[in-house]
């Protein structure tokens, strides 16, 4: 089993995003994450989906989403040759204690502390997957109130295009 | 010129060729309805006694005609007494057009009275399905609707009209169907690696299914059989292509196929699967389907390719462009070993037990098939008289067997008779079905009375949901748990009272006189047969069996 990145192109209708997440649904196969976008086309929008599974799966998920009339186009994004990003908004309990050492493993994770109260800060950092599962490692041995994370975004170096 | 919206669904649907659609009024159709009135010349209007029956009756329609057909309901409970036949249609790939009413535009999502989310309910059931937001997108919208539905591979695709926009108005402009959009033809290499891997082959076994009726490839599949000495196997949706006494025609394969068929699968090196998808009830020992067998897969849907048996080669295409592309490439072959082989394989095939003082399953197919005119229609619902239609019925036209394959929907068989009589109303329709799928739709009798729509219905009546009581008998060490049936339905009286013509038959002799009669009187008729529950349909396959564990007694 492993995790894919794939960037669906989907025309900008009104319950485009329920299709595609009714074919996974439908078919059982597992969205790890999920994010929409619009893109510089007002009439595009953009799905990026991680999901885990064999080659066989990715072949019939590739296969069945750019069958749904309202798919443009689908495109397995190449980890290697990609990059992805995700966001994370994680709250922290705090005392002056905690304080001080959050802020330092803020600093050496680059995560920006935006915000700041007398019991809790909200600390945001942004990264590939695996940058931002190490750093809630550590948070784990802190208080954490409450977090969010966006699910990965991604686009290939190169400089060409989903067509 | 200005019309509205309900005036522009009549004039896309007669832009789209249709004369007939199947339907059932209620208030968010209302103006649809009334547009009808004015329009009964150009479009024949069908009302059943349920919306599942008018969802049947467009799908069996499409199948008996090749053209697309249409239901029309209301909003709500209209909408959702379509889910099954919508389903059905989707599962067997017709070409179906539904169009459902739905509340006021502003009303939508304030749980008005019938109101229900359409189009999230049935968005797994249908290819693509629309909701129209503004009458000036409309007709555009129908017209790809008609499009999609018979594009590729074909399905239902379902538009729903929020009542309101059937009153507004724009400007209409004509316009001529949509091109269907046609799936690439393959390139000469692609065919070459296949003609070759054919021509190879000492022992290739054809496979074909509902693809090739689909695409209407039935004279190709003819030539590639005789060409190439190439035996072959169809799954249920493939029925009535091939002569059925045909020694190349080895059946159908799957749970209840022949033993020839299983026997052929087995020994093939090389098979060649044509608009089939080797569904789990056709390849049910999955993985272990074929023995050191290549695979080809020629289909129109990618998506197939690779998703149940993985294939060697594969084409994508419209199963008929592709085997006229790949038929002068094939080898006159003689194969004569191979040959030799199956005419064996095929004198190991289940032969049932004639009698002639009870009726069997096997005796009244064969007697329908003896008394009926050529162009014969046959619908079945679904369950043990399904599988007994499947293998004995001697369907020799492509549409001349209707059944819900994929689906598997008791109560499909009335409905898709009426459709398939309204589509071929030279052709004598019969309908097979049990006591159990008789009664989930027999409501649609009075629509068969109303229109005089001479449909035989044969109930096989085993007083038994004899299908699951089989598979009880073997996997649940006959504990028939709510399979017997207690229903005192006098068939002959039922009919009287409906309107139609009833028939009791308890012997060969009895069935013969009684389809007789019928067959004279040109009025729906329903003739029962009672038969043993103890009837099983033979050969069976259980899942996950291999060609020696096949049940024949």
């Amino acid at each position: 089993m492993k995790r894919f990145i794939l960037s669906v192109l989907v025309q900008n209708n009104p319950g485009v995003l329920a299709r595609v997440a009714s074919l996974f649904g439908r078919r059982g196969y597992n969205i790890d994450s999920l994010t929409v976008s619009e893109t510089n086309n007002p009439g595009i929008s953009i799905i990026t989906l991680t999901v885990t599974g064999d080659e066989n799966i990715l072949e019939q998920i590739i296969k069945q989403a750019s069958k749904l009339e309202e798919v443009i186009k689908v495109h397995h994004i190449q980890e290697l040759h990609a990059l992805s990003r995700e966001l994370l908004l994680i709250k922290m309990k705090i005392n002056s204690e905690t304080r001080t050492s959050l802020r330092e493993i803020s600093e050496i994770y680059e995560a920006k502390i935006v915000d700041l109260a007398p019991e809790s800060m909200i600390i945001e950092l942004t990264g590939t997957t695996q940058k931002i599962d190490a750093f809630l490692g550590i948070m784990k041995d802190y208080t954490i109130i409450e977090m969010c994370r966006t699910g990965v975004t991604a686009l290939e170096k190169d400089s060409s295009k989903i067509k | 010129m200005i019309l509205n919206g309900a005036q522009i669904l009549i004039e896309v649907l007669v832009e789209q060729g249709v004369d007939i659609i199947f339907g059932y009024p209620g208030g968010a159709v209302l103006n649809i309805y009334d547009e009808l009135f004015d329009n009964e010349e150009r479009i024949r209007h069908i009302l059943t006694s349920h919306e599942q029956g008018a969802a049947h009756a467009a799908d069996g329609y499409s199948r008996a005609t090749g053209k697309t057909g249409v239901v029309l309901a209301t909003s709500g409970p209209g909408s959702t007494n379509l889910v099954t036949g919508i389903a059905t249609a989707f599962m067997d790939s017709i070409p179906m057009v539904a169009i459902t009413g739905n509340v006021n535009t502003d009303s939508i999502g304030k749980d008005c009275f019938q109101e229900v989310y359409t189009a999230g309910i049935t968005l797994p059931i249908t290819k693509h399905n629309f909701v129209v937001r503004e009458v000036s997108k409309l007709a555009d919208t129908l017209r790809e609707a008609f499009k999609i539905a018979n594009s590729g591979r074909p399905g239902p695709v379902l538009v729903d009209i929020p009542k309101d926009l059937t009153l507004a108005k724009c400007e209409f402009y004509p316009q001529k169907p949509l091109n269907i959009d046609n799936v690439y033809v393959p390139d000469d290499q692609q065919l070459n690696t296949v003609a070759e891997a054919i021509n190879n082959s000492e022992r290739p076994l054809l496979y074909y299914g509902g693809g090739v009726i689909s695409s209407g490839a039935y004279e190709q599949i003819l030539d590639l059989v005789k060409i190439g000495n190439i035996p072959a196997i169809h799954s249920v949706m493939g029925k009535g292509i091939m002569p059925y006494d045909n020694p190349m025609n080895l059946g159908m394969i799957g749970m209840h196929g022949s033993v020839a068929a299983m026997l052929a699968v087995k020994k093939t090196d090389l098979l060649i699967a044509v608009g089939a998808r080797f569904s789990d009830r056709t390849a049910n020992n999955g993985e272990n389907f074929v023995d050191n067998a290549k695979i080809i897969q020629i289909d129109i849907d990618d998506c197939e390719v690779n998703k149940n048996i993985p294939a060697d080669y594969s084409v994508i295409g419209d199963v008929r462009k592709v085997l006229k592309a790949l038929l002068p490439k094939i080898e006159t072959k003689e194969r004569s070993i191979w040959i030799e082989e199956i005419a064996d394989m095929k004198n190991q095939d289940y032969i049932p037990i004639e009698t002639e003082d009870r009726l069997k399953p096997h005796q009244i197919i064969e007697d329908i098939y003896q008394l009926c005119p050529d162009n014969l229609i046959v619908t079945t619902d679904v369950g043990q008289h399904q599988m007994w239609a499947a293998q004995y019925c001697k369907s020799e036209q492509p549409r001349s067997f209707l059944t819900s394959a994929g689906l598997g929907t008791m109560g499909f068989g009335y409905g898709a008779a009426i459709g398939a009589k309204l589509g071929c109303p030279n052709h004598t329709v019969v309908h097979i079905t049990g006591d159990g799928s008789f009664h989930m739709n027999m409501n649609e009798v009075p629509t068969a009375v109303t229109y005089s729509l001479p449909i035989i219905t044969i109930v096989m009546n085993n007083n038994a949901l004899g299908m699951v009581r089989q598979l009880q008998k073997v996997y649940c060490n006959s504990r028939f748990s709510s399979t017997l049936l207690q229903k005192q339905t006098d068939y002959v009286k039922l009919a009287d009272a409906f309107g139609a013509l009833g028939f009791r038959a308890k012997t060969p002799k009895e069935f013969k006189l009684a389809l007789k009669e019928a067959l004279k009187s040109n009025r729906p008729c329903i003739i029962e047969c009672p038969i043993d529950c103890e009837e099983q349909v033979l050969p069976m396959m259980p899942a996950g069996a291999t060609v020696d564990d096949i049940i024949i007694e």
